[in-house]
């Protein structure tokens, strides 16, 4: 198990480097001048050269090129145009926001998404099996701003119980966290759940009808047994697969609900970036998300692992 | 017969929701096993044998499934009266089954040893060690080399007749009195088929088991059975014990049968050899099942269901021309085995 852990972490190194590569193209894939373009149509030539200057884009290619692996191994990633501070250190600061958030409402899906599929596919073709797939499709279907903008109305202004943005750390006023957390979460997950509760629900109905399911019935096992341990450690295996998409996408979702709340977050921050064409930020950003969005994946083949003993232990029949 | 049998089956119905409205997979199907006797039950895919047997298990998915009329009796207390925890209590427990699948009857992500200890501690509550021990008991009892390490596998780590070895250990570990094997070596090859049945036959002389052995094969009925249930679409043909059936077999069905066997002793003969197919479902022949394929069939024969006759002690017949073969029948055309 550890041993497939480090071949998986191996493998990515070659991605994390064209990654990296692309991260560094994107300044030369700028149209024209890129001091200029940052520097806007009423910057002075001085101030453009300054531009020039500090990104070091009046060096060489290939001095540019080595200049930023010997800042990146150094998690030098740069310094934001726009903040004025290092990236590195704009992006540490906003991350806890979003993990926060993107946490939260991962709980929120696993919890509602998971129990919602299982219960529609216990009472398959039942009334309850109908409602309960409305309310996935109704969760599909809505837009998250447009659900954040309703929950904001309805719970906050009209029910005042919670704010309507902002966003307090978990470590300053954990209570105060959950406050600011819980609508942006919700607006989230709820794309999220509803994702989750039609895929589990057909993954449950397809382990339902195998032939180990009739034999842990033949065993005499209680319904729960059956349903809850051989049902269900079959039903994760398709499940956690998805699981780490719907995590991917709610990390990187969190644009427009961290605008709609205005939480400080690396959503917003980042489409800051992409808006004032802050290059620095914006590379740093993709490096990030690019990093966070390999270690997901790796952490779901491991999870994936160790659910399936026939990917964990390969062999076949002797 | 003072004491209640073991299993009796008494008109039991069983039916499937189609398309095509409720269909009846099994119909009007009566026997009895005693304890410590095997009762083989024959009959081409789809005549309803493995319908009976989990009619009998309560395993049949309800809906689509329906028991629409009939009484099973498990030494003497009425199944389908009994609330289903109890019923739960005798499953795994003092009736165990043997499917036909033993590729996907165990489950993929636990271990072999997972899968019998959780029957042992399901019905005796047993120390997880001592529940170990007997499922590594079990398994040397089924003929798994080197059990103890055995525990430890996953179902994809074995051949597929260790796996219904694997079926059997879990189906025997709390000593059922009771035992359904449906096709238990039909999936697998022909060595491993012959091994299996001796196995089953020797746990059943030394616990004295009642069995009910499922099969297609003439062969394994001619060396296994006590007696034999043959069916046809869905309903008893025929039922005697074993010399009478292959020394006078009434029913033409079990006549063609036979006379597809080439030997007693082949693993051969398969039970396609008869000229003809299974009615669909729901196909609403007034009449006997067997008319289209049948000899002997008259106007009488399509006009209702032939009446169950008993032609000699504990053999009976559903034919309304038992006693009045054709020539030529008994010839049925062969296809090499
Ligand atoms: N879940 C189901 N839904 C609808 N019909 C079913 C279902 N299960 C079985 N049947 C029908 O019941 C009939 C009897 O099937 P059964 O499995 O008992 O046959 P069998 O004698 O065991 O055949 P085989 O030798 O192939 O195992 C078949 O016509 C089958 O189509
Ligand atoms: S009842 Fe008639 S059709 Fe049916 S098996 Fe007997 S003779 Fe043939
Ligand atoms: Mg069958």
């Amino acid at each position: 198990m550890a041993a497939y852990a480090l071949r998986r972490l191996l493998q990515s190194i070659p991605l994390l480097l064209l990654v990296s590569l692309i991260a560094f193209g994107l300044m030369k894939l700028v149209p024209g001048d890129p001091a200029m373009v940052m520097g806007g149509p009423n910057a002075t030539a001085d101030e453009i050269d300054a531009i020039r200057r500090n990104l070091g884009l009046d060096r060489p290619f290939w001095v540019q090129l080595g200049a930023f692996y010997w800042n990146l191994a150094q998690g030098d990633l740069g310094r934001s145009l726009l903040l004025g501070q290092p990236v590195g250190a704009a992006i540490v600061e906003r991350l806890p926001a979003t993990i926060s958030i993107a946490l939260y409402s991962m709980g929120l899906t696993l919890v509602f998404g998971l129990s919602i599929g299982i219960v529609a596919a216990l009472r398959h073709n039942t009334i309850v099996d109908q409602a309960a797939m409305v309310i996935a499709l109704l969760g599909v279907s809505l837009p998250n701003f447009w659900v954040g903008l309703v929950l904001i109305v309805l719970f906050s202004v009209q029910l005042g119980w919670l704010p309507t943005g902002g966003y307090v750390a978990f470590g300053d006023d954990p209570v105060g966290w959950l406050r600011s957390a819980t609508l942006p979460a919700v607006s989230l997950a709820l794309l999220q759940i509803g994702l989750l509760a039609r895929i589990t629900r057909s993954a449950m109905l397809e382990v339902l009808r195998q032939d180990y399911i009739r034999t842990a019935r033949a065993k005499g096992l209680s319904e729960w047994k059956v349903v809850g341990k051989h049902a269900f450690a079959n039903v994760r295996i398709p499940v956690v697969t998805v699981i780490g998409l719907i995590f991917s996408v709610l990390l990187s979702g969190s644009v427009i609900v961290e605008t709609v709340f205005s939480v400080p977050g690396m959503g917003a921050l980042l489409g800051n970036a992409i808006l004032r064409r802050d290059y620095p930020l914006i590379q740093g950003g993709l490096l990030f998300v690019a990093a966070a969005l390999m270690l997901i994946n790796l952490l779901v083949d491991i999870l994936y692992a160790w659910c399936d003993p026939r990917v964990r232990i390969g062999g076949d029949a002797r | 017969m003072t004491a209640a049998p073991l299993l009796q089956v008494e008109g039991l119905t069983t039916l499937f929701r189609t398309g095509r409205g409720e269909v009846a997979a099994v119909e009007d199907v009566s026997f009895a096993l005693a304890a410590g006797e095997v009762l083989g039950i024959v009959g081409e895919s789809g005549s309803g044998k493995s319908v009976t047997a989990l009619s009998v298990m309560g395993l049949l998915p309800e809906p689509p499934a329906r028991i629409g009329a009939g009484r099973i009796r498990f030494e003497g207390r009425d199944l389908l009266a009994m609330p289903a925890r109890e019923r739960r209590a005798l499953r795994g427990a003092a009736m165990g089954m043997v499917f036909q699948e033993p590729m996907t009857s165990l489950n993929p992500v636990f271990t072999v040893g997972d899968q019998i200890v959780e029957t042992i501690r399901t019905h005796d509550r047993l120390p997880l060690s001592a529940a170990r021990d007997r499922a590594v008991a079990t398994l040397a009892r089924v003929g798994i080399p080197s059990p103890a390490r055995r525990m430890q596998d996953y179902p994809h780590q074995l051949s597929g007749g260790m796996r219904q070895r694997v079926m059997i250990a879990i189906a025997l570990a709390c000593a059922p009195r009771l035992l359904l094997a449906d096709e238990p070596t039909t999936a697998l090859d022909v060595t491993i088929q012959a091994q299996l049945l001796d196995l089953m036959r020797d746990l059943q002389t030394e616990r004295g088991m009642g069995i009910v052995l499922i099969t297609h094969n003439m062969g394994v009925i001619a060396e296994f059975a006590d007696r034999v249930l043959v069916m046809y679409a869905g309903r008893v043909a025929e039922e005697a014990p074993v010399e009478a059936l292959f020394d006078a077999p009434r029913h033409p069905y079990t006549v063609g049968l036979i006379g597809a066997t080439p030997t007693l002793e082949g693993t051969g003969g398969a039970l396609v050899t008869i000229p003809g197919t299974l009615p669909r479902l729901g196909d609403g022949l007034p009449g006997c099942g067997f008319a289209p394929r049948c000899l002997r069939a008259t106007a009488a024969c399509r006009a209702a269901p032939p009446p169950m006759v008993e032609v000699a002690p504990g053999h009976r017949v559903a034919c309304l021309h038992w006693d009045r073969p054709t020539p030529g029948e008994a010839r049925a055309p062969r296809v090499p085995a």
